[in-house]
């Protein structure tokens, strides 16, 4: 079952391509926390990709957090393992302002409920859930620009309820293992 | 005769209903029956070999697959196609179906 809106969101840590790690903490969280449950090999995540970069880039200023997971069964999908992520971060770094994190034991996706990618959760300053869904309404269509989500990070950098708190994601079905 | 048109799609990918609205639409423009399409379900990973089955949707035409999936892996998966103004894609581009049936038209009255 995936996390209900207004609900905690779960704190996590996980090992990113660069290195380094990232996740949500217990306490001390920025304005804003978006998290991407993505992949490499799904179309649909690959459609959004650039909308979801240009987010992280545009709400930096304001002290909000992008995070991507790939969370994907990386046996049956090699192109979804760790070795795949940092090469496709290397090909194009200008493509990633923001962390690329592998869920190698699947827990943080399921902690989350998280059902595709991409999948979509934006956590307020207390680490709640804000909101969760699609990026926007239409992964074929660029000039959307993740509106959905932008909306929601535009509520909660206001310190207002979110407007259209859910959404259905869209995408390619989390590839679970066994 | 016509064109064998094949439809083959994993229900774990939410993109077959479209690529099937896209292909009805591409068989009428090039005036062909729209309802003539073999429609398959790919059900698991042994059914995706049989049928050397690199994502959903795959479409065949007189068994060509509508765009090449050079080294693609055999997977039940989204297939991710490339649209001819650069995007990614979860269908084909409707012009890359209509250029396959022209030309399995072609081949089709050239041969008879």
């Amino acid at each position: 079952m995936s996390l209900r809106i207004g609900a905690h969101a779960p704190p996590f840590d996980l090992p990113a391509t660069d290195g380094t790690s990232a996740g949500v903490a217990l306490e001390s969280n920025p304005p804003a926390t978006v998290i991407v449950f993505t992949c490499n090999h799904c179309p649909y995540a690959l459609a959004w990709h650039d909308r979801i970069a240009a987010v992280a880039t545009d709400y930096a200023e304001h002290g909000v957090e992008v995070l991507n997971i790939n969370s994907n069964d990386a046996d049956r999908y090699p192109r979804d393992s760790f070795e795949a992520m940092v090469r496709r971060v290397e090909a194009d770094p200008d493509a990633w302002p923001m962390p690329y994190l592998h869920d190698e034991t699947q827990d943080v996706a399921e902690a989350y409920g998280a059902t595709t990618t991409p999948d979509v959760f934006v956590l307020d300053p207390e680490g709640r859930v804000a909101y969760r869904g699609a990026p926007d309404s239409d992964w074929e269509d660029p000039h959307e620009d993740a509106d959905w989500l932008r909306g929601a990070l535009d509520d909660v950098l206001a310190g207002r309820p979110v407007g259209l708190p859910e959404t259905e994601p869209v995408g390619c079905s989390i590839k679970w293992r066994g | 005769m016509p064109p064998h048109v094949e439809l083959l799609f994993w229900d774990g990918c939410p993109s077959h209903p479209r690529a099937l609205a896209d292909l009805r639409a591409a068989l009428a423009d090039t005036g062909l029956d729209p309802e003539s399409i073999e429609l398959r379900e790919v059900p698991d990973e042994a059914a995706a070999a049989r049928e050397a089955f690199t994502g959903s949707p795959t479409i065949r035409i007189d068994g060509r697959d509508v765009v090449d999936p050079g080294g693609e892996p055999v997977m039940l998966a989204c297939r991710v196609y490339h649209r001819r103004d650069g995007g990614i894609s979860p269908v084909p581009d409707p012009d890359d179906l209509r250029e396959a049936l022209r030309r399995a038209i072609t081949t089709e009255g050239a041969s008879s």
